[in-house]
C-alpha cells in the first residue's frame, strides 16, 4: 500500500497556545477546543439524501481537510456550515450543527451572523467585476464600514495576509478580473479575511490553479491557521496530507473516517479508506 | 456504416457546399429586402419633409397654414409623457424583476404570473388604451389629461420593463451573488452591491427601448384623449397635451398635398428622437 508522507512544516501544534476563541475546559483540566461539532446531520436535495448521520467535531485553528470521490456530499456538507446550502430551495436538514456552543440553525442565528464568522472560499475564483480595493473592501462595507482611513486598513492588512499585496498594492484600483486566476483567487481569500472571520471554508480552492499557484495558496493555508480554523475540500489527496492537520473521509453522504492525518494517510482504520487513498477507486 | 466510396463521399460534399450557397444568397435577400423599404421610407420622409423642416416648424405651434405649422407642442407633450412613464415604469418594473428574481419562491403561481406577463407584452396597445379610458380617466377622474396619458403609457412599456430587467438579472453570474452571501451579506444588499450593478446595461438598454416604444405610441393615447390641436404647452400634469404621433396623424389626414410634406417633417423629428434615444441605449451598453 502507498503512503503519503507528510509536511513536517504542517506538523501538529500543541492545543491552547495563543488560540482565541471560547474554550470549554472539561473537568479532568484538559482543553477542548473545537468550532464545530456536528451531530447526526442528515441532508436532503428534495427526496434524495446525500448526507448520512455525519458526527464531527471540527478542532480549532487547525486545518481540517475532507476527501471523498466526485459526488460523496464533501462540498454539500462545507456549504452546510454556513448554510449557504439552502441557496438551493429544495435542501432540507435534518440533526444539529454547534457553531461554538450554539446552533446554526436556531432562529436567533441569522445566517448573516454566521456567514461573517464563517468565511468561504470557492472553487473558482469569483471576484465581483469591481476594483482590487473594492473586492477586499466589500464585506467591511457590507457590515457598515464607510471611513476611508479604515478601509484602507482592513484592505492593505487583508492582502497583506493573503500573501498577495507586494503583487498588487501599486494597483489597487484596477479590475480585479485582469489578474491570473491564482492572484484572483488570492483576492477572493484576502476578501474573506476582511470580515475577520473566525472559521474559513474552503470549496476545492486550488482546483481550477495551476500547480504554482496551488503551492502559493498551500503555503497561505499554512499561515493562516495561526489565525482561523480551516476546513478544506479537496479533490487531491497529496493536497490533503501536506496541508492538513485532520482529514475526514467521505464516501456516498457518509463519514467513513475522521482521525489526524498523519494516521489516516499511514494507517486508516477502515478498509474503505485504505481503498481509496491507495488509488483502488475514486 | 460511413459510405467510402470517394465519388458518393464528393458528391455530397458538392450538395452540402451548393446548399449552403443558396440559403446564403437566401439569407441575404431577405436582409436586402428590409433595408430596401427602410431606404425608400427615409427618402421618402427627407425629400418631402426637409423642406419644411427648420427653426419655426420646432418652435410653432400647430397652425391653420402648413407654412406656419410646427410640431412644439408635440415634442414637448411627448417629453413631458416620457417624463411620466420613464419612472413609473422604471421604478414598478424593476421592483417586480427583483421580486420575481430575486424573492419570490419558484412555484406554480410564480410560474403563471411570469407567463402572464410576457403575455401582456403581446397585448394590442389599443387595449391597453380603452384600460386607462376606464381607470384613469373615468374611475381617477383624471379626465383627458398627460398624467392619464403618461400612467396609460406606463402601464403599456411596464410588461416588456419587466422582462428585460429579469432577463437582466438572471443573466448575473450566480457565483458573484454565493460570495457576497458568504460573507453574510443580506439579499437587499446582495441586489443593491452585486446583482444590480451587474445588470443595470441590461436593464437600461431594455428600458430606452420600451419608452422608444412608448414615444411612437399612438392609438391608446387617442383613446385616453390626447388633443390633436392644442395651442399651449402642459403647465400640470393635469393640463390637455398632445404627442408627436398624434400631431402627425393629425396632419396626414387633411386633404391638401402641403400638410403630407409637414407630416414628414414631423416624421423627420420624430426619428431623431428616436435616434437620439437608441443612441443612449448603445451609450449605456458599452460604458458599462
Amino acid at each position: 500500500m502507498q503512503t503519503i508522507t507528510k509536511n513536517n512544516q504542517s506538523a501538529e501544534r500543541p492545543l491552547g497556545t495563543g488560540v482565541k476563541g471560547t474554550s470549554v475546559i472539561k473537568s479532568e483540566g484538559t482543553m477542548e477546543q473545537n468550532v464545530f461539532e456536528i451531530n447526526d446531520l442528515n441532508l436532503w436535495y428534495g427526496n434524495d439524501q446525500a448526507l448520512y448521520g455525519i458526527d464531527m467535531k471540527v478542532p480549532q485553528n487547525k486545518v481540517t481537510a475532507i476527501i471523498g470521490p466526485s459526488g460523496c456530499g464533501k462540498s454539500t456538507y462545507l456549504k452546510t456550515l454556513n448554510r449557504m446550502v439552502e441557496m438551493v430551495p429544495t435542501v432540507k436538514t435534518s440533526g444539529s450543527i454547534k457553531y461554538k456552543g450554539e446552533d446554526i440553525f436556531s432562529n436567533k442565528y441569522g445566517v448573516e451572523d454566521l456567514r461573517t464568522k464563517v468565511g468561504m472560499v470557492f472553487q473558482k475564483p469569483n471576484p465581483f467585476p469591481k476594483s482590487i480595493y473594492d473586492n477586499v473592501a466589500y464585506g467591511p462595507r457590507v457590515h457598515g464600514v464607510k471611513k476611508k482611513a479604515v478601509l484602507d486598513q482592513v484592505v492593505e492588512k487583508s492582502l497583506k495576509d493573503a500573501a498577495i499585496w507586494d503583487e498588487v498594492k501599486d494597483r489597487l484600483n484596477e479590475n480585479a478580473f485582469g489578474l491570473s486566476g491564482g492572484q484572483q483567487q488570492r483576492i477572493c481569500i484576502a476578501r474573506a479575511l476582511a470580515i475577520e472571520p473566525d472559521v474559513i471554508l474552503m470549496d476545492e480552492p486550488t482546483s481550477a490553479l495551476d500547480p504554482i499557484s496551488t503551492l502559493k495558496v498551500e503555503e497561505l493555508v499554512q499561515e493562516l491557521k495561526k489565525k482561523y480554523s480551516i476546513i478544506i475540500v479537496t479533490h487531491n489527496m497529496q493536497q490533503a496530507a501536506r496541508i492538513s492537520d485532520k482529514t475526514a473521509f467521505f464516501l456516498n453522504g457518509e463519514l467513513i473516517e475522521f482521525d489526524d492525518t498523519d494516521k489516516l494517510f499511514s494507517n486508516p482504520s477502515d478498509k474503505r479508506t485504505e481503498d481509496y487513498i491507495s488509488g483502488r477507486f475514486g | 456504416m460511413l459510405d467510402t466510396n470517394q465519388n458518393n463521399i464528393q458528391k455530397r460534399i458538392r450538395g452540402r457546399v451548393l446548399l449552403n450557397n443558396v440559403l446564403k444568397v437566401l439569407f441575404f435577400t431577405s436582409t436586402t429586402v428590409g433595408l430596401i423599404f427602410l431606404a425608400l421610407l427615409l427618402y421618402r420622409v427627407l425629400t418631402q419633409g426637409i423642406g419644411y423642416l427648420n427653426g419655426n416648424f420646432i418652435s410653432n405651434f400647430p397652425a391653420p397654414y402648413p407654412e406656419e405649422a410646427g410640431i412644439f407642442a408635440g415634442l414637448i407633450g411627448s417629453i413631458m409623457l416620457i417624463g411620466i412613464v420613464a419612472p413609473v415604469a422604471i421604478v414598478i418594473g424593476v421592483g417586480t424583476a427583483i421580486f420575481l428574481e430575486e424573492y419570490a419562491y419558484k412555484n406554480r403561481w410564480t410560474k403563471f404570473i411570469q407567463v402572464n406577463i410576457q403575455n401582456l407584452a403581446g397585448v394590442p396597445s389599443i387595449v391597453y388604451g380603452l384600460l386607462g379610458l376606464t381607470f384613469f380617466v373615468y374611475m381617477l377622474r383624471f379626465g383627458y389629461t398627460l398624467i392619464a396619458g403618461g400612467l396609460t403609457m406606463a402601464l403599456l412599456v411596464l410588461p416588456v420593463i419587466v422582462v428585460a430587467a429579469q432577463e437582466a438579472i438572471r443573466s448575473v453570474p450566480a457565483d458573484i451573488k454565493e460570495a457576497s452571501y458568504g460573507m453574510g451579506a443580506s439579499k437587499w444588499q446582495t441586489i443593491r452591491r452585486v446583482v444590480l450593478p451587474a445588470a443595470l446595461p441590461g436593464i437600461l438598454t431594455g428600458t430606452i427601448l420600451a419608452l422608444s416604444r412608448a414615444i411612437g405610441e399612438t392609438a391608446p393615447l387617442i383613446i385616453v384623449g390626447a388633443a390633436t390641436a392644442i395651442y399651449t404647452i402642459p403647465d400640470s400634469l393635469l393640463s390637455k397635451y398632445t404627442v408627436m404621433p398624434i400631431q402627425i396623424f393629425n396632419w396626414t389626414g387633411r386633404p391638401q398635398e402641403e400638410w403630407q410634406f409637414v407630416a414628414a417633417a414631423g416624421i423627420i423629428v420624430l426619428l431623431i428622437v428616436l435616434l437620439l434615444m437608441n443612441a443612449i441605449a448603445v451609450f449605456i451598453r458599452n460604458k458599462f
